[in-house]
């Protein structure tokens, strides 16, 4: 990956011919980057002024030889919607899937750093990973509904705990799915496959699955990426609704959705958090020009 | 000069037409061309079996062949070839009666011929031995007492005494058969309790009293019921005897068939469509319900659809958890390795073994090891008293773990390809819910899987179900009349060896002695064992389809 806004080949002279220096490009520190520098994140005081509910601190991944997060210490406010964007391979994803250790599964990930899920360490080695994952619900890019019904879909969670007692599951199931604005188009057919449900009715199902066990963190890694613009359009009001009532961490691609949906918004690039703090601040009036340069779309 | 690097420069094309190979029509004929040979091959051959099978029991016109030479007979038309090379065309007759003629067959020139009839009282008899016979019918007798006299009068008679003869003549074979078989099996049960005390403890004089006793009173009890058996398949035999229909054959022979010896008889010439269809469905009815008999080139094969059925269940049994659990281990446990691409390699070069190999392996290991240590621990008296092993030798059991053996690896292959199939996302969302990696197999991963490896099941069955070689060596046996499940205790005898269809094809078609007579019966078995092989895969499809629609989804 290559930051698109090098100074054009076919031109050497033009800043010769003006005599002074380029006002400075915007994306200088982007450059850095590429280039294989450190540069320190910008963090809003907004941020640090949230109680946080998952602080990442001085986090370090590496695929095999190549590192894919360098550095990323962040909090993530409790019960807020933090939205993680950037362009492409920025390891948006990879952060996300870091924070309830589904990087475990691949055989080559190696990580230094921490992060604290309400003050528990997540990496420490007596952490029981079952037991962490049971404390964080997450919903993937493409829906994955499980092959069984409705109902079973939403409890599953608590099946694998052994709750069998039906009153207790009936009204997990209910809740769930209100939570997830899916329940009047179900309530009729919970006990019929969840696979006969639309795409979008799927992803809210996903959702529904992810908050019946009362995660203390959301995490949403694209979840509209896979959706027409109406089924978007309707996950992205589900996503208003939980706000203040579950800390969510969302990655997205779309800066419409990051401005519309969250409170705070991180932004990445190469596996750096460049800068970090109000959603109406990162989109209005970012400290950086990089940030900047991104939200408006002039990279990316 | 980058308008220079643009400049238009005219496309060089060799004809106005794109050509024969990017059309690619002759590739579609070829492709398509193939696939149709392969389908009239397949077709080609179930069809001629269906129609050989099918038709072997339709009843055919007898003719008469009135010989230039002088002579006449009376068969069924079997084939017919034409003149070719100097030979005269000619005709295969079945002429039946071997008692007389010395054959069943015999080829006749067509100009020796002086003329041929389809006589109307031309009578085709099946009888209990001896095979075939063609004749007229004279008269009916009982004892030294004529019945009946003339053709017509005699079949008229024969119709009506025929089948209060023939129920009674079944009466004493299961009387012979079943009742007192189980006697004889008390009668050794209680002569091996007697060994069996022995053997467990020599110096105990009191438990072997009491298991003499106890022979002896089984001893009397068989005693006295093996006289009411004697009295009352006497009595049934005794009702039979004198009932005889007399026959003279186109060849002036006079033959008197005793009446309990016909299983069937009918006149072709004289016969209807419906009654044609009758004597079908009742030989088919034989057919599909009966024991063998004739050295199995007649009579039914009951007990070989028995044997072919359950072992073929037993073996999808066996091979089903086994075949799913080293799949399970190998994809989702086995760390990727050089061991592990050894161990696929080794399970895929398994099928292709020959199946013999894995007979003469269920032999040595299954009978001959396994059976002896159970036989030696458990059914030590039957082998010490008639040094005959139960266990230590082919059985139902040994067979189905011989072919379980033999289907494993279609079955680990299959099922490594259906949990392949499953999404990793949903093994992620099961994960990420908090699930362990067990939990994630049961619940999610299986039950998706579940379609796939019906699939390889059905793969393994329909390979298992047509297997002879292997078989032959693990107790499949030309003549197994006892079925593996009856209602003697303890009701299922896994150690009994079975009949099998697969077998019988070979026995009753390369084993037979009358080799040409038993030919269209080879094609009703195999017939058979086609039609079985896809009921069974057929109701596995079912299962399947149900399975897919619970499962696995229509969407993206």
């Amino acid at each position: 990956m290559q930051a698109p806004t090098e100074p054009p080949r076919d031109d050497p002279a033009a800043s010769d011919r003006t005599g002074d220096p380029r006002p400075a490009a915007p994306i200088d520190r982007l450059v850095a980057v590429a280039a294989g520098g450190e540069v320190a994140a910008e963090v809003h005081d907004a941020v640090r002024q949230e109680v946080p509910v998952l602080e990442i601190d001085r986090f370090n991944l590496w695929y095999g030889a190549k590192q894919a997060l360098h550095r990323i210490t962040m909090p993530i406010p409790h019960n807020k919607v933090t939205a993680l964007v950037g362009p492409s391979g920025c390891g948006k994803s990879t952060l996300l899937r870091s924070v309830n250790r589904l990087n475990d599964l691949v055989q080559s990930v190696r990580i230094t750093g921490d992060m604290r899920l309400n003050g528990d360490s997540i990496y420490d080695p007596r952490m029981d990973v079952i037991e962490l994952r049971k404390r964080m619900g997450m919903v993937f890019q493409k829906p994955n509904p499980f092959p069984m019904s409705i109902y079973e879909n939403v409890v599953y969670s608590l099946r694998i705990d052994g709750e069998n007692s039906r009153p207790v599951l009936d009204e997990v199931c209910e809740l769930s799915l209100r939570g997830a604005a899916l329940w009047d188009e179900v309530k009729d057919r919970l006990h019929d496959s969840a696979l006969g449900l639309s795409g979008g009715q799927q992803q809210r199902l996903c959702i529904a699955r992810a908050i019946a066990a009362e995660p203390e963190v959301l995490l949403l890694d694209e979840p509209c990426s896979a959706l027409d613009p109406i089924a978007t359009g309707k996950v992205e009001d589900l996503i208003q609704e939980l706000r203040g009532r579950y800390s969510v961490l969302i990655v997205t691609h779309n800066m419409q959705q990051a401005s519309r949906t969250s409170d705070y918004t991180a932004f990445m690039y190469l596996g750096r958090l460049i800068e970090y703090g109000p959603t109406t601040d990162i989109f209005t009036k970012p400290i950086l020009r990089e940030t900047e340069a991104y939200v408006t779309g002039r990279f990316g | 000069m980058s308008s220079d690097r643009f400049r238009a420069r005219p496309r060089r094309l060799r004809s106005a037409h794109s050509s024969l190979a990017a059309q690619g029509e002759p590739w579609v004929w070829f492709t398509a061309g193939s696939l149709a040979t392969a389908i009239a091959l397949i077709v080609g051959l179930l069809g001629y079996i269906a129609w050989r099978g099918a038709r072997t029991f339709w009843p055919v016109p007898l003719e008469r062949l009135t010989l230039r030479a002088g002579g006449d007979t009376l068969g069924e038309v079997t084939e017919r070839e034409a003149a070719a090379g100097g030979q005269p065309a000619r005709l295969l007759l079945r002429v039946a009666n071997f008692e007389l003629t010395g054959r069943h067959f015999e080829w006749f020139d067509e100009p020796a011929i002086a003329a041929t009839s389809r006589p109307e009282w031309a009578t085709a008899v099946e009888r209990l031995e001896g095979g075939r016979f063609h004749g007229f019918p004279q008269r009916l007798v009982h004892g030294d007492e004529v019945v009946a006299e003339g053709p017509e009068e005699a079949w008229r008679a024969f119709e009506r005494e025929h089948p209060p003869v023939r129920r009674r003549f079944r009466q004493a074979l299961r009387i012979d058969r079943v009742e007192r078989g189980d006697l004889q099996r008390q009668l050794r049960a209680a002569r091996l309790a007697v060994v069996q005390a022995g053997l467990d403890a020599p110096g105990d004089a009191a438990r072997r009293g009491a298991a003499e006793a106890a022979e002896k009173a089984v001893v009397a009890r068989v005693a006295a019921e093996t006289q009411r058996l004697d009295v009352e398949t006497a009595r049934l035999r005794e009702e039979n005897a004198g009932w005889a229909l007399e026959f003279r054959t186109a060849a002036d022979d006079a033959v008197r068939l005793p009446l309990d010896q016909i299983v069937r008889a009918w006149q072709p010439n004289r016969l209807s469509l419906t009654g044609k269809a009758g004597v079908y469905l009742s030989r088919w009815g034989e057919f599909l319900g009966d024991d063998p008999r004739e050295a199995n080139s007649a009579g039914g094969v009951f007990p070989a659809i028995w044997g072919t059925v359950a072992m073929t269940l037993i073996m999808a049994l066996l091979v089903a958890p086994f075949g799913v659990l080293a799949a399970l281990y190998l994809k989702e446990y086995a760390g990727r390795g050089p061991i592990t691409t050894a161990v696929r390699v080794a399970i895929n070069n398994l099928a292709g073994v020959p199946s013999i190999v894995y007979g003469a392996f269920g032999l040595g290991f299954f009978c001959y090891g396994l059976g002896a240590g159970i036989d030696e621990l458990f059914f030590k008296a039957s082998l010490v008293a008639d040094s005959q092993p139960t266990f230590g030798t082919g059985g139902l059991l040994w067979a189905s773990l011989t072919l379980a053996l033999l289907t494993l690896p279609v079955v680990i292959v299959a099922t490594e390809e259906a949990l392949a199939a499953v999404p990793n996302s949903m093994r992620e969302g099961s994960y990420a819910c908090g699930a362990g990696k067990w939990q994630t197999i049961r619940r999610i991963v299986l039950p998706r899987a579940l379609p796939g490896i019906m699939t390889g099941l059905i793969l393994a069955m329909a390979r298992g179900a047509g297997e002879v070689a292997p078989l032959m060596l693990v107790g499949v046996k030309k003549l197994a009349l006892d079925l593996p499940i009856d209602g003697t205790f303890p009701f299922v005898h896994p150690e009994r060896e079975l009949m099998h269809l697969a077998y019988l094809i070979y026995d009753v078609g390369f084993q037979s002695p009358n080799a040409q007579a038993a030919q269209p019966m080879v094609f009703t078995i195999t017939f058979l064992l086609v039609a079985i092989i896809a009921l069974l895969n057929m109701a596995a499809i079912w299962i399947r389809s149900r399975l897919r629609k619970r499962f696995v989804s229509q969407q993206f």
